[in-house]
């Protein structure tokens, strides 16, 4: 059975953009390694000649024309930003 | 030893619809910050996308332009990493079942026909644009802050990957500009590099020549010209051999180049290994395009490729500065062709394209062929006054090469003669200095014969006859 | 005083119609409802003065993008975010005149089955203070058991209206995948998240239903209704099949009083001629959860990256570059559990990892709809307990994620194959409501209403808890 190594804690959480505290990697640890071992059992099963379901309804084809619709004001969109700069989000340098 | 490059190209081109890919914002990447945004480009909770049918449609025929099969089911997957260009936090792209796959462009060159494989052309978005602001103009290092206008953020995006075909910088150049006029003749791009709208990245590696083996590579971003590209390409290549002749080995690695300052070393970026945790995008169905579109109908509205006609350009015997510069218009390939058709040998056929109907801003699609053929066939019997005057009217309705044939000048050696032993006869003088050795004296008797003849004479017959007769 | 606790949607609207209140009226006997409940209950997250529309006024999930009205889904990540836009179905709601009341608690993002992952402080249950809503729809069904509100919208992943409705005591739709519009839908787990109707009455259902559902153009995935949604009023169930699949009533951790009160239900079914007869879902039950807590992780994983403090939301005060900003402010906006699954979906969806645990999940998916394809030739419908269990006590799962995971487990396998389920109340038992989950193939809405609305007349079921009767 898979188990979550320390280092695979911390390299998920950095993919993740989670800044965690040492508290919260050992919990986690622990915790995914509980869900894994009981949701894991999936991955045992020989399933090579069943197709995957990505989507419970059977459709294909779905689309817009190229028609515009009106975009927001710039007020608008930027209504809910932390920061701005005139009519830009700022963020720090990174 | 003798080395090899190995090189691929992955293209990415805007495409001209009106919309978003999955909004209905209008496309508008230059227009005021965030005046083009909308819940869904700005990646509101809760937003979804609608595929942009025009967009697909696009691709598919860009996909049949370049020989791909077209997929019978595709699907869009993230494609997930953190950035503030990318509002989702997951780009929407293709991935193992992208639109179009397996392509082959023929790629003509002067010294023959090389096969360029196109792995897949696939639709996607474009990110947003990030300003960097703090320290030097517009760059990363030492900025304090970026912003970022969202306008560009879900632009459609085709992206063409090509396989490691390809064996020169100089046959990565021609490979670019080829795929660039296929996409504008297309209408589908506009496949501008200043604006943005065609961007390419170059995978870059070198081995023993031969052989078939594929070693590390190096990737080369960052490129604003076909030219800059041709040359960052070469100087990556010969780097790569001297790693290799000294016994060292070329590490995989991202080079970016300052396209402000062309003559800079590329700067390095190991970028952190990246794990962009593809999987299919739950917010949308998969694509069945031969449900939709009869692949018929679609090949029946490409244009002629433009790879072809430059190999028919080449074939017929132009050198390749040329031969880029005719197949740069549909229109002066065809006037070429058809001064071909009507006995112009290529070379001269050639320069009259580019150089007497471009200085007369003429307009090619317009031109008689075969009327101004007979023009040019006879060039040097025409008073350039009247050549020009020619050219200039090639594009008019009714334009008909006789009035300026009129102009003919007079070449026969019975008409020429008898004004010619007049001069001579009159400048006794300086016949006898120019046998003495004075040959600069040509000049002389040549304007003396024009004006006697009121310019209507040959300048060459005239030259000809002239040292003749004061040979004797 | 217009009494709020036994009013159902319908007979509000009769009022309306014959005018004796005005929608203002009514709006104001909930507002006033709530201000006397709600302080104990904490159903709602925001309320809401001003009454747009002259129909029954509705109480939204927190979930449900509202313009202009704050939209967290129960996270401090969007505490103060305004939509600058509505949800089609908050739109929708808005066209057919429903004013609306609040926006009611939820499970952080909807992840949870008890509504004490909100950020906001959890909500309790109307029949008992002490215990939990379940979840994470937990803030939509108490406003309905409570009186606050005549009927709700909630959503549903894994259970998220069928188990908190089966806990509060009121009916629940989670209706079949694709028929009611996700635009606006603060998402979780995009292939398995509906939204669906939470209300007094199978026909107050119907109707809400009726509302809400049909093809919109801005989400991709939905389909127009394949026949209209009909208005339930027969009282037998002559000529319906139903199915009891074994697994699901007979699974681990079913409270020898929530079968029993299924088992009279099931009686009460014969009465009213239906043919009853036990059925097996052998790999749906088993692989439904374990399948679920990867499915609904990976999709999490990426649907949450998009809470980055650039454009909206909380974000970190702190200095620092980019990459520290983005990694504390979700640190400090995200609660434990939204972590949790983010954690668990990337794991599960990285190199090395996906096809095991993704791409694995989506073949057992298939399985699962598979089974129950094959059980709807022979079957109308399939009954279960809604939820294992009765209400349980604030705290008790909190310290367990895959004790609470396990709420989840009668629920999840049809979901999982994007069939609607219907749960009402069947009884009590000690002293508190037990839900009947009824489950039909794809588009099977209306005979779902039909044995609803008629086992519902026959169980006689006082949706007023008892505490407030
Ligand atoms: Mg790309
Ligand atoms: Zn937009």
């Amino acid at each position: 059975m898979v188990a979550i190594s320390r280092d695979e804690v911390l390299h998920v959480a950095q993919l993740a953009r989670l800044d965690l505290t040492e508290q919260e990697i050992e919990r986690f640890q622990e915790q995914l390694n509980a869900i894994l071992e009981a949701v894991g059992k999936v991955a045992e099963l020989d399933l090579s000649d069943v197709e995957p379901t990505a989507h419970p309804l059977d459709l294909a084809n779905v689309w817009a024309e190229d028609e515009p619709r009106p975009s927001l004001s710039v007020e608008e969109a930027l209504a809910n930003a932390p920061d701005r700069d005139g009519d830009l989000f700022r963020v720090p340098a990174g | 030893m003798k080395w090899e490059a190995v090189i691929g190209l992955e293209i990415h081109v805007h495409l001209k619809t009106r919309t978003k890919m999955f909004c209905r914002c209008a496309v508008g990447a230059l227009d005021d910050p965030n005046t083009r945004t909308c819940p869904v480009c700005l990646a509101h909770p809760g937003t979804l996308p609608v595929p942009n049918k025009q967009a697909i449609e696009m691709t598919l025929r860009l996909g049949l332009a370049l020989g791909c099969r077209v997929a019978e089911r595709a699907i869009f997957h993230r494609k997930n990493y953190f950035y503030p260009d990318n509002p989702k936090g997951y780009q929407i792209s293709q991935y193992d079942e992208p639109l179009c796959l397996n392509g082959r462009l023929r790629l003509p060159g002067p010294d023959g026909v090389a096969e360029v494989g196109i792995t897949r052309a696939h639709l996607e978005e474009d990110a947003a644009k990030t300003l960097h602001v703090g320290g030097a103009e517009g760059r990363i290092r030492g900025a304090t802050a970026s912003l970022v206008d969202f306008n560009r953020a879900g632009t459609p995006l085709v992206e063409i990957v090509t396989e490691p075909d390809i064996r020169s910088a100089e046959q990565a150049r021609r490979f670019l500009q080829v795929l660039r006029r296929t996409v504008v003749e297309l209408g589908i791009s506009d496949a501008e590099m200043e604006k943005g709208s065609l961007r390419f990245d170059v995978n870059v590696s070198v081995r023993p020549g031969g052989s078939d083996e594929l070693r590390t590579r190096t990737e080369l971003k960052n490129m604003n010209s076909f030219a800059f590209a041709a040359r960052g390409i070469e100087r990556e290549i010969e780097r790569q051999i001297a790693i290799y002749e000294s016994g060292g080995q070329v590490e995989q690695e991202t080079l970016h180049f300052d396209p402000s300052r062309e003559d800079a070393p590329p700067l390095r970026s190991k970028e952190e290994a990246q794990d962009y945790r593809y999987f299919p995008e739950p917010d949308l169905l998969p694509v069945e395009p031969l449900r939709e579109w009869s692949l018929d109908e679609l090949r029946a509205t490409l244009p002629e490729s433009p790879a072809a006609r430059l190999e028919r350009v080449l074939a017929a015997g132009v050198d390749l500065r040329d031969a880029e510069a005719l197949n740069a218009e549909p229109e002066r390939v065809s006037l070429f062709e058809a001064l071909r058709d009507a006995g112009i040998e290529a070379k001269p056929a050639a320069t009259f394209v580019l150089n007497d109907i471009t200085r007369h801003e003429v307009d090619p699609a317009r031109v008689n062929g075969a009327e101004v053929a007979k023009v040019l066939r006879d060039r040097d019997q025409i008073p350039r006054e009247a050549f020009d005057a020619a050219v200039a009217a090639s594009a008019t309705d009714g334009f008909s090469a006789e009035e300026y044939l009129r102009e003919r000048t007079v070449a026969d050696a019975s008409e020429l003669d008898p004004v010619i032993d007049r001069i001579l006869s009159e400048n006794e003088q300086q016949v006898e200095a120019y046998r003495g050795g004075k040959e600069g004296l040509l000049g002389f008797f040549v304007g003396q014969v024009m004006r006697e003849t009121q310019g209507k004479a040959n300048p060459k017959a005239v030259n000809d006859r002239l040292r003749e007769k004061l040979a004797k | 005083m217009i009494e709020t606790l036994r009013l159902t949607a319908e007979d509000a609207a009769g009022m309306l119609e014959r005018g004796e209140v005005s929608a203002a009226e009514l709006h104001g006997a909930y507002r006033a409802a709530i201000n006397e409940r709600d302080p104990e209950l904490h159903a709602f997250l925001t309320t809401v003065d001003e009454v747009e529309g002259e129909g029954v006024p509705i109480a939204f999930k927190d979930l449900i993008s509202t313009r202009g009205v704050e939209t967290t889904a129960g996270s401090k990540i969007l505490a103060g975010y305004e939509p600058v836009f509505d949800a089609t179905v908050a739109s929708r709601c808005k066209a057919a005149g429903l004013p609306l009341l609040g926006k009611t608690n939820m499970d952080e993002f909807a992840m949870g089955s008890s509504t004490e992952n909100s950020g906001f402080g959890p909500t309790r249950n109307p029949w008992d203070p002490e215990r939990v809503p379940g979840g994470s729809s937990g803030g939509s069904t108490t406003a309905v058991a409570a009186g606050l509100a005549p009927w709700a919208l909630g959503s549903d992943t894994g259970g998220s209206i069928k188990q908190p409705a089966a806990l509060c005591g009121v009916v629940g739709l989670r209706p079949t995948y694709g028929t009611v519009s996700r635009y606006g839908i603060v998402a979780f787990a995009s292939s398995l998240d509906q939204i669906g109707p939470i209300t007094k009455t199978v026909r107050d259902c119907a109707l809400l239903y009726r509302i809400v559902s049909g093809r919109d153009p801005c989400d991709s995935t939905t389909v127009e209704l394949p026949e209209p949604v009909e208005l339930p009023g027969g009282e037998d169930l002559r000529g319906l099949k139903i199915g009891v699949p074994r697994e699901l009533n007979e699974t681990e951790g079913i409270e020898p009083g929530v079968s029993d009160r299924v088992n009279s239900a099931l009686e009460l079914a014969k009465e009213l001629g239906a043919e009853i007869e036990e059925c097996s879902l052998p790999r749906s039950v088993d692989f439904g959860l374990p399948c679920y807590y990867l499915i609904a992780p990976s999709e999490a994983s990426s649907n949450l990256a998009r809470y980055d403090g650039v454009r909206y939301g909380h974000r970190s005060a702190g200095d620092g570059d980019l990459r520290e900003l983005y990694a504390r402010t979700r640190d400090e906006g995200f609660g434990d559990e939204p972590k949790r699954r983010i954690m668990l979906g990337t794991y599960a969806l990285s190199a090395g990892y996906y096809e095991a645990f993704y791409g694995q999940a989506q073949k057992v998916r298939t399985l699962i709809k598979q089974e129950h394809d094959a059980l709807f030739e022979r079957f109308d419908l399939l009954v279960s307990p809604t939820s294992p269990t009765v209400a349980f006590r604030l705290g008790e799962r909190t310290q367990n994620p895959l004790a609470m995971y396990l709420s989840d487990v009668l629920t999840i396998p049809s979901n999982m194959a994007g069939l609607p389920g219907l749960s009402i109340p069947c009884g009590l038992s000690e002293g508190l409501p037990v839900g009947l989950q009824l489950i039909g193939p794809q588009f099977s809405e209306n005979t779902l209403f039909r044995a609803g609305h008629a086992l519902e007349k026959a169980l006689g079921f006082d949706f007023v808890p008892e505490r407030l009767r």
